[in-house]
């Protein structure tokens, strides 16, 4: 139970910002930077844990959010079930995506590339299927009640993306102390080895992919509930892909808060970077871009590794004295 | 329909595309090949090289065809500094990390773009743009026969700084085996460097044979580097006759199909081709067996 108490705490800290902060910026705000953390706890699981680098988790969190939309606007369905609905239909996405890249065996760079290609394939599928909305998109009734998943109030949608978060904390708790995350962990570090010892890599990575899409998708169905609208560049576009993989690298993948910290972070960041020059278009992005090059460069292990790296390089560095003096 | 009237200008034109596609697939195989590495970053460096085409016209009034002498040892410089300066020393020896480094080169160049021109697309106005030649069954434009062209005089440079050259030799010893050509005392970093300079160049001819024809924004690149990665994962990875053979194939293909089913179906049939190679031939047409 070590782990899950500071979960518990972080979760309970958050929970009490809305009873603090009543503006509607900052809660919108933490409420975008939630959303981008959960992206991110999805990423996290493949690509943090199993290692394989997707470069276009925009598959899971699209499907996400096309799903509980026209689930709801075609189809007349509740929204709540929708919203299940859509989580679900991510998880099969990343059965098929997973099944069809595993089983050929594409690792590295083709992996990202296959991922990548995929959500590029699915952009400009609903940017001409009609029942997407084609290029116009899908557009939600504003309905403002409990039962179509709707909220007056920020706080309300801020507690429940903060429940997801939660939620996609514990799974990942769970995987990490689990039997299985012992062997993506190991499939991480040296695929070949962990094979020898009798690691059925396939279907360890496909069941990181199932989690890892479920997860990222339950992003994009809460991306359609909160702001009511999505098109096919929302859904699938390369936006969602890098954000959802910036978050965990630069917080610190392969770890429980490191999404969380990275999604934070990068959000402060790119609101700075807008406050600073006005509404300019693009250069929040290319401060994330700097961000990520920093991160991978200076702090391999992330926001969450900094204070371990320096106390490490510290220690090193009082060795060295020490055999010197 | 399937008369010869429509298809054989059809498969002509797919061509004469295919060879600027397979001129920017040459400069994604040629680091493959070498660093073992896709580089993300390919889309957003032509986007780049593509407006300094455009700047070169409108600015400095130097006809693109011209520029290309200008603006390709520039793009070598430029792709020298960023494998030597950035990405390299920031990957630490890592593959994953080298795709995240020039993953992340690609969100800061595009974007530095966005925020510098904004969203306009412009083109350029050469009195050439539309001339064609009649070969009496159908008309070629020039500009893409120029292209065509000049994408295989890129080709036998290349050729022949590969076979000819010592850092020609320096560089396929090192695609070979890096650690024996590190004992050879080979520079591995500056080779690295060189053969980045070298992908980026390529691509740099690639924008300034486009900008004649075709537009500039600060998305421009993205078209023709996604479907670079087809061309590249095609014709094999680090195979640069299987670049050049992907890129004629993949541009017949697409004129073909966007015939057939429209414009914007047209590139799902090329990544319909992509996801379809990587799952059941992922060495790709030319390379060898991993």
């Amino acid at each position: 139970m070590r782990s899950f108490v500071p979960i518990a705490i972080v979760v309970a800290a958050l929970a009490v910002v809305p009873l603090l902060v009543h503006s509607n910026v900052v809660l919108n705000f933490l409420v975008v930077a939630l959303m981008i953390a959960l992206a991110g706890q999805g990423w996290n699981i493949l690509g943090g844990y199993g290692g394989q680098y997707s470069f276009g988790h925009a598959i899971f969190f699209g499907t996400g959010a096309y799903v509980t939309a026209i689930l709801q606007v075609k189809f007349g369905v509740n929204a709540w079930l929708a919203f299940g609905t859509g989580i679900a239909a991510g998880a099969v996405v990343g059965v098929v995506v997973g099944w069809l890249a595993f089983r050929a065996g594409l690792r590295g760079s083709y992996f990202a590339l296959v991922t990548l290609a995929f959500a590029e394939v699915l952009r400009i599928l609903a940017s001409v299927t009609p029942i997407t909305g084609a290029g116009v998109g899908t557009l939600l009734k504003l309905d403002l009640r409990f039962a179509a998943l709707q909220f007056e109030s920020r706080a309300v949608f801020y507690w429940l993306i903060l429940a997801l978060v939660a939620v996609a904390l514990i799974v990942t708790y769970a995987v990490e102390r689990s039997r299985f995350g012992a062997w993506l962990t190991a499939v991480r570090e040296n695929e070949d080895a962990a094979r020898a010892l009798g690691v059925d890599a396939v279907a360890v990575k496909l069941g990181a992919m199932v989690i890892s899409g479920a997860i990222t998708a339950a992003a994009g169905c809460f991306y359609s509930q909160y702001f009511l609208f999505v098109d096919s560049h929302i859904a699938y576009g390369a936006w969602i892909s890098v954000e959802a993989l910036l978050t965990p690298i630069i917080g610190g993948a392969g770890t429980i808060f490191g999404p969380l910290v990275g999604a934070l972070v990068v959000k402060a960041l790119g609101e700075g970077a807008l406050l600073v020059t006005g509404q300019a278009p693009g250069l929040d992005l290319v401060v994330f871009g700097i961000v990520l090059i920093a991160v991978v460069g200076l702090a391999p292990r992330g926001l969450v590794g900094l204070r371990a790296q320096l106390a490490a390089r510290w220690r090193r560095a009082r060795a060295g004295e020490a055999s010197r003096g | 329909m399937l008369s010869p009237v429509i298809l054989i200008p059809a498969l002509l034109n797919g061509l004469l595309t295919g060879a600027v596609y397979a001129l920017v697939a040459l400069g994604l195989t040629l680091i493959y090949g070498v660093l073992h590495i896709i580089n993300f970053a390919h889309g957003a460096l032509l986007t780049a090289a593509m407006f300094a085409a455009y700047f070169a016209f409108q600015v400095l009034g130097i006809d693109p065809y011209l520029s290309i002498f200008l603006i390709a040892p520039l793009f070598f410089a430029i792709g020298y500094a960023l494998q030597r300066f950035v990405i390299g020393p920031a990957s630490h020896g890592e593959d994953r990390n080298m795709l995240l480094v020039t993953l992340g080169l690609a969100v800061v160049i595009e974007n530095a773009l966005l925020f510098g021109f904004r969203a306009d697309t412009r083109t350029i106005d050469v009195p050439y743009a539309f001339q064609s030649i009649d070969l009496g069954f159908t008309y070629l434009a020039v500009p893409r026969l120029v292209g065509f062209v000049a994408v295989f005089a890129v080709a036998v440079v290349l050729w022949l700084i590969m076979t000819l050259t010592d850092i020609g030799r320096a560089i396929r010893a090192v695609a070979k085996e890096k650690l024996g050509a590190q004992l050879a005392g080979i520079d591995v970093a500056h080779v690295y460097a060189v053969t980045f300079g070298l992908g980026t160049a390529c691509v740099a001819v690639a924008a300034c044979l486009l900008m004649p024809t075709y537009y500039v924004n600060p998305g421009a690149g993205n078209a023709f580097v996604l479907v670079a990665f087809t061309i590249v994962v095609l014709g094999g990875m680090g195979s640069v006759p299987g670049a050049v053979v992907g890129g004629l194939v993949i541009g017949v293909v697409e004129s073909l199909s966007s015939l057939f089913l429209g414009d914007s179906l047209g590139q799902v049939g090329i990544f319909l081709i992509f996801i379809a190679v990587l799952l059941v031939r992922p060495q790709g047409l030319f390379g060898a067996k991993a």
